[in-house]
């Protein structure tokens, strides 16, 4: 144990390979408590994989995780206990209603049944899910199995939250509300990592930002130090590259 | 646009060889079960050819008739099937009906279902080989009769797709199919019983069957060797009636669904229920069996397993009444014991990907074994026990009962304690969650093949001391070896599923991260 150092996630030399190819090729991630973080990077830049080994999912080939000073590989009961997850592309068990799978992730935390209940039924109140609550989640749309997911994250009151591409098919009004969700757990003293496409998003909602291209991370650090008195997105591009300048085959033009 | 899309059915059946090995060979096994099918239809068929023209006639009608309504009826059992060409799938691009219709009816003949039916309707030419002129016609009336059978497959499916797209109703056709299928024997015996006794018949019936839509493409060439034009001519006519009005039907209701997409259906329970989960212990392990209990009852995929709890014993039973001997009914217990206890073999794998939240919640792998095999264990128990105390009663024998039911109780406990381990190492490629039960994998029951017979093999081993035990207790009439074996299967077959839920847990423990990225690759 290397003691708190006030970092939620401290992250050293993350690699991973399928294959012959590098999803993640030397990742070093500083995410301070209390911040609201938000991880950028193009199509298979590495940031599932990356928040895959960060939350205890995915063993790393190299490198080391730690949770508030707590080793996720080698304490990971421990370490998962602090960390709530919203994993891209995982299934839910969806033959559960709503409510049925947020009291069962309560109980697998380990929580008694009350809290268990009593938790659900707040978050289902939190998330505008009441109503679908007796529903099976094999039912949902994809925007309230997405919430009910992130439900799912929170129940064992987590001081971490790392959700990987939250806002995905959620509608706006969905999103803002979780927006809003997240913004007041970051200012009870929690931490939240994102993952996300929308740069724009990300600038408006975290202060930190972390750019990953390729398996790397290529900027990190306050969201007003990445930009650096640019847009993120102008910043983004830049960094990332593969903007292509024209206007397309003459095909597509009609005017 | 035809050849593009007969092109992508080809396409996408190569490109799921090269997706593994194992599905290469269980594709190639396939196809080698299949071609030998097809020289024995082939074979019969040529050996029809030293029969009379009424005979050749009776068999191709009836067996004509036989696959055109086989056709009909298995998609709506097995929907998902033939996904490659869903109508759904291809709404999206602006392609004009007709050879959209060209190419799914075409691309079913490129499938192995339609290419061995397709061979088979070319290879009723064989029978008239010694009338090259009555032959020549059996040709084309075989590929009509061929293609009338995926015209009225595709029809029916399209009709149907509105009525299959509910999620309900899929599920419940999915586990439909399987009861005919288990009580396969009893129906072959029953229709073979009523065959021989009304074989006389069966030209009368096949000559109605002639004149139906079903069987009047396959009696064309019948009516022409016995020298009947007109008859043939008709017979022709309404073949082709059919073919004709089974492609209207096609068009309508793909044109439907074409612009009517399919829609969920959804019940809503009343909020405020926890179901099971209020019922078992507000532990880790208690809510593991409050979810695989739910899951037993309310996923057809756990489902199909738990339908032979009821019908094996009414097959034991059926075979019983055959032989006027009840031996049979005494297996009951035990193979119902068998198919319980190995039946969470693949029970992480049927989690899929939803395994993600036990290993991000941080379960202790024995905990999560506990679940499962409690889950399992709280019907099971109970259905072990029914099953061979009504055997009992129904034999009024109650001298084996004691021991057979200290096996069937090994059997159980034995089979749970091995799956307890093996489902916490292998990843088995089972249908996916939401998936048609019966729908298996390419290559899915071929590379189960190894684990589960070492698996078969372990309980047969740790049931050895019950088994002896019955044994003796059958040889001697002494009822106390039976109680011997009862107390042995129950304090054994407990011992043994300790022991294989701590192995397991610890392999869970050790491996959770690994297991879940093999359900990743797998899903």
């Amino acid at each position: 144990m290397t003691g708190d150092d006030g970092l939620a996630i401290r992250v050293r030399g993350l690699h991973k390979r399928f294959g012959e190819k590098y999803a993640v090729n030397g990742i070093d991630l500083d995410v301070p408590s209390g911040s609201f973080y938000g991880l950028v990077g193009p199509n298979g830049a590495g940031k599932t994989t990356t928040l895959s080994m960060a939350t205890g999912l995915l063993r790393p080939d190299a490198g080391e995780v730690h949770i508030h000073g707590v080793d996720m590989w080698r304490q990971p009961l421990v370490a998962k206990a602090m960390v709530g997850v919203l994993s891209e592309g995982v299934r839910l068990f969806d033959r559960l209603t709503g409510q049925q799978l947020v009291e069962y992730a309560g109980l697998l935390s380990g929580m008694d049944r009350p809290t268990a209940q009593q938790r659900t039924h707040d978050l289902l109140q939190l998330l505008d899910l009441e109503s679908a609550g007796g529903t099976l989640v094999v039912d949902y749309s994809a925007g309230m199995t997405k919430k009910i997911a992130l439900a799912t994250a929170m129940v064992h009151a987590p001081r971490v939250l790392v959700l990987d591409e939250p806002f995905e098919s959620v509608d706006p009004v969905s999103a803002a509300n979780i927006r809003d969700i997240l913004r007041s757990y970051v200012d009870g003293g929690g931490t939240v990592v994102v993952s996300s496409h929308v740069m724009d998003l990300v600038e408006r909602m975290c202060d930190h930002v972390a750019v990953i291209s390729a398996g790397r991370v290529l900027v990190a650090g306050s969201v007003d130090e990445v930009r650096a008195g640019s847009t993120l997105e102008d910043r983004f591009v830049e960094l990332v590259g593969g903007r292509r300048v024209g206007e397309g085959p003459e095909w597509l033009r009609h005017s | 646009m035809v050849a593009t899309l007969v092109k992508l059915r080809l396409l996408v059946l190569r490109n799921s060889f090269r997706r593994s090995t194992s599905q290469l060979v269980a594709v190639i096994i396939g196809a080698l079960y299949g071609s030998i099918g097809l020289l024995v239809v082939l074979g019969g068929l040529l050996a029809l050819s030293l029969a009379a023209a009424q005979v050749a006639t009776t068999v191709v009608v009836l067996g004509g008739s036989a696959a055109v309504l086989g056709w009909a009826v298995f998609p709506l059992l097995l929907s998902g099937v033939e996904q490659t060409l869903d109508a759904a799938h291809l709404a999206v691009y602006p392609i004009p009906l007709r050879p959209l219709m060209l190419g799914m009816l075409l691309s079913g003949a490129v499938g192995v279902a339609g290419a061995a039916t397709t061979i088979a309707g070319i290879g009723t030419a064989l029978p008239w080989l010694r009338s090259p002129g009555v032959a020549l016609i059996a040709v084309v009336t075989g590929v009509l009769g061929a293609a009338t059978c995926i015209v009225v497959s595709r029809a029916v499916t399209s009709v149907a797709s509105g009525l299959a797209s509910g999620r309900r109703f899929r599920e419940a056709s999915g586990l439909l199919i399987l009861i005919p299928l288990i009580l396969a024997g009893p129906i072959v015996i029953g229709i073979t019983r009523g065959l021989r006794s009304s074989a006389d018949a069966l030209p009368g019936v096949a000559a109605g069957l002639g004149w139906s839509p079903l069987g009047a493409a396959w009696a064309v060439p019948g009516a022409v060797a016995v020298g009947d034009v007109t008859g043939a001519a008709l017979r022709l006519l309404i073949a082709l009636a059919t073919f004709a009005l089974l492609w209207m039907v096609w068009r309508w209701g793909l044109a439907r669904s074409l612009v009517t997409p399919a829609r969920a259906s959804s019940r809503v329970r009343a909020p405020g229920k926890s179901g099971l989960f209020g019922v078992l212990p507000g532990t880790p392990a208690g809510a593991i069996a409050a979810r695989c209990l739910t899951y037993w009852f309310r996923d057809p995929r756990y489902l199909r397993q738990l339908l032979v709890v009821p019908l094996l014993p009414a097959v034991m039973w059926f075979y019983s009444s055959l032989n006027h001997s009840t031996g049979y009914l005494f297996a009951a217990g035990p193979v119902v014991a068998f198919a319980l206890g190995i039946g969470m073999i693949a029970d992480v794998s049927f989690d899929s990907t939803a395994f993600a939240l036990h290993v991000s919640k941080a379960v202790p792998g024995r905990a999560d074994r506990w679940g499962r095999a409690s889950a399992l264990l709280i019907f099971a128990v109970p259905a072990v026990v029914l099953i061979g105390v009504g055997a009992a009663a129904v034999r009024d024998d109650w001298l084996p009962a004691p021991g057979l039911l200290g096996l069937s109780f090994g059997i159980l406990l034995s089979g749970v304690a091995v799956c307890s381990v093996t489902s916490a190492r292998f990843v088995f490629p089972v249908p996916e969650p939401g998936d048609n039960p019966f729908r298996s994998r390419p290559g899915a029951n071929i590379s189960l093949l190894g684990p589960t017979f070492a698996a078969w093999g372990v309980i047969a081993l740790l049931c050895l001391p019950e088994i002896v035990l019955l044994v003796v207790s059958l040889v001697t009439r002494e009822a106390v070896w039976g109680w011997l074996g009862l107390a042995v299967g129950v304090v054994l077959g407990a011992v043994f599923l300790v022991l294989g839920v701590r192995l397991g847990g610890r392999v869970l423990d050790g491996r959770a991260p690994e297991l879940l990225l093999q359900l990743r690759k797998d899903g």
